[in-house]
């Protein structure tokens, strides 16, 4: 049942994605372009998505499992604002301007038949399992790291 | 600043921003989720037992979108401007820095900023001023 959801949810995310436009990184690029000719079309998105998220997500907050009896795994709020949250979203950003893509709907954009969409994510999940690598390294570092200090 | 009228959709904006909600609800009230894509996507890079298939099944639902899309009409068509290198280049730079800052449009921007989480609202004042810096640079910096 709950992969049923999960699918679903992806589906509904990704139809929520191409009726507003999201998919077409020309919609994309005209949003970030606030000094040209500024399509605000994105920040209504976020709008839309919000007003029913803020919702949802204050009654996740006080459930204790989720509707299947799943346990609710929800950030913790007050994980501190660091520099690899900082610079993280300082690279994507620059990604995103670049190609007016961000991960959701170039996936999407792979199921309509986009060629370059496939480029694009080829390329995502390459950049995601560097991170995997980085973080494998520093994890060994600090635990080798640990070692001397006992 | 001028807005492009001919290109500004609000109706279709909302009307698309509230089922991209209704999906995060769904994700997070029934399974107890986050949707943030780059998250579930990486995580699938990271396999775990138990931890992996609902995440497959998530990414299948994105890939068969536009195939239900054409189900009800046309599906709407993409100018994808980037060559190879370009996309290559923000591809990489979009997967290494998702990762490192947690979260992206979905995982941050929608989902962390209902959750009105501080972090979420600094990681997607940061994606957006480095994605406007990155547009003025392409667009009207250029030296000609």
């Amino acid at each position: 049942m709950a992969l049923l959801i999960s699918f679903a949810a992806g589906l509904l995310f990704g139809l929520g994605l191409l009726v507003a436009g999201m998919t077409n990184p020309a919609k994309i690029s005209g949003f970030l372009d606030v000094t040209g000719k500024w399509d605000p079309s994105l920040a209504f998105v976020m709008a839309g998505a919000i007003a029913v998220g803020v919702v949802a997500f204050a009654l996740a907050r006080k459930w204790t499992t989720s509707a299947l009896g799943l346990p609710m795994r929800l950030p913790h709020n007050r994980t501190p604002v660091d520099a690899r949250l900082i610079g993280g979203s300082l690279l994507f950003g620059v990604g995103w301007g670049l190609a007016g893509f961000c991960p959701g709907p170039a996936i999407v954009a792979i199921g309509a038949g986009y060629a370059k969409a496939g480029v694009f994510v080829a390329a995502m999940l390459l950049g995601m399992g560097v991170f995997e690598l980085l973080e494998h390294r520093r994890a060994k570092h600090h635990r080798r790291h640990d070692e001397v200090l006992q | 600043m001028t807005i492009d009228w001919s290109a500004f959709t609000p109706w279709s904006a909302a009307i698309g921003g509230v089922i991209i909600g209704l999906a995060a609800a769904l994700l997070v009230l029934v399974n107890g989720r986050v949707a943030g894509i780059s998250g579930i996507v990486g995580g699938v890079l990271r396999p775990q037992a138990g931890d992996f298939v609902w995440r497959v099944a998530f990414i299948a639902g994105l890939v068969l979108a536009p195939a239900a899309c054409a189900l009800f009409g046309a599906v709407p068509a993409a100018t994808i401007d980037a060559g190879f290198p370009t996309l290559v280049a923000a591809g990489l730079l979009v997967g290494v820095g998702t990762r490192y800052a947690g979260g992206c449009t979905s995982g941050h921007g929608v989902c962390g900023l209902s959750r009105l989480s501080p972090r979420s609202l600094v990681a997607t004042l940061s994606f957006m001023a480095a994605g406007i810096a990155t547009v003025f640079v392409l667009r009207h910096a250029a030296v000609t």
